[in-house]
């Protein structure tokens, strides 16, 4: 039988990202899943963790000064 | 030219292939470094043209020239200084951003406080923001959640053992949680959108 002993909300925010990255053994992601199945702030959390992932993921603007793109390219040309 | 296709490895299929990439590896460079940008994707292009033959397909360019200049960045980081930056950073154990926005509660008018609060960083805040932490926090937390390197890989990486990187990472959100806040106060991003 697995320990589902129940986490407090401390070890739960603590494992959320690992949670959402499945880097945690099988039994803590229970665990985690066990406290969000009862507790609303760290439901929060969760949906906050979920956000600022998206955020990181999409904050990548590759936006590249035309005069630092042309001596670049003139740098490759050069090689 | 095919996805999958394979240039000659030629001075010319170099300079075709890498082109394209010049301006996700400048971004990638600013979020690693806060001046020097433009060298070190100098250096990483100068280091890719000589390695040009070890590249297995076109199609993983990108991704092999961004694993190029952070082993350049690194090796940077390492001659410049001998010991690595674990300057304390404060008590972080208790610090949650989420519930700070709760408590403070910047947008009182709003229903998605989180999501707002999100908002009001353009990329140039949040490039001050991830600046203003220690590399050894930054980098890993970069390449995780911004370039969507796997954890085993940045180990790989940076040379260091994974449970490490691991201990990084979550230190490194901590802090940077930590830091989005302190930068939205200072530069007073929560006052233009209180009336909304
Ligand atoms: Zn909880």
């Amino acid at each position: 039988m697995t320990d589902t002993k129940a986490i407090p909300c401390s070890e739960a925010v603590r494992q959320l990202w690992d949670y959402l990255d499945h880097a945690i053994p099988p039994e803590d992601q229970e665990k985690v899943e066990k406290h969000l199945s009862f507790c609303r702030s760290c439901c929060g959390e969760l949906e906050f963790a979920k956000e600022m992932r998206a955020f990181l993921a999409t904050s990548t603007a590759q936006e590249i000064p035309p005069h630092v793109k042309e001596r670049l390219e003139r740098f490759v040309e050069r090689l | 030219m095919s996805e999958a296709g394979i240039r000659d490895r030629t001075k010319e299929g170099f300079q075709e292939l890498v082109l394209a990439e010049l301006p996700a590896l400048y971004s990638l460079a600013r979020r690693l470094v806060r001046d020097g940008a433009e060298d070190l994707v100098q250096e990483a292009l100068l280091q890719a043209f000589r390695a040009f033959g070890t590249l297995r397909e076109d199609g993983a360019a990108g991704r092999w020239l961004k694993t190029i200049l952070v082993n350049v960045f690194r090796d940077q980081v390492r001659k410049r200084s001998r010991t690595v930056d674990e300057r304390p950073m404060g008590d972080l154990s208790d610090f949650s951003l989420y519930r700070t926005l709760v408590d403070e509660d910047p947008f009182p008018y709003s229903d998605s406080l989180h999501t707002d609060f999100l908002q009001v960083f353009d990329s140039e805040d949040l490039r001050e923001v991830l600046i203003r932490l220690p590399d050894i926090y930054r980098i890993p937390l970069v390449l995780r959640y911004m370039d969507g390197f796997a954890t085993k890989e940045i180990a790989r990486l940076l040379e260091a053992p994974l449970g490490t990187i691991l201990a990084r990472l979550h230190r490194g959100r901590r802090l940077f949680e930590r830091e989005l806040w302190a930068y939205a106060e200072e530069a007073g991003l929560l006052t233009k959108e209180r009336a909304r």
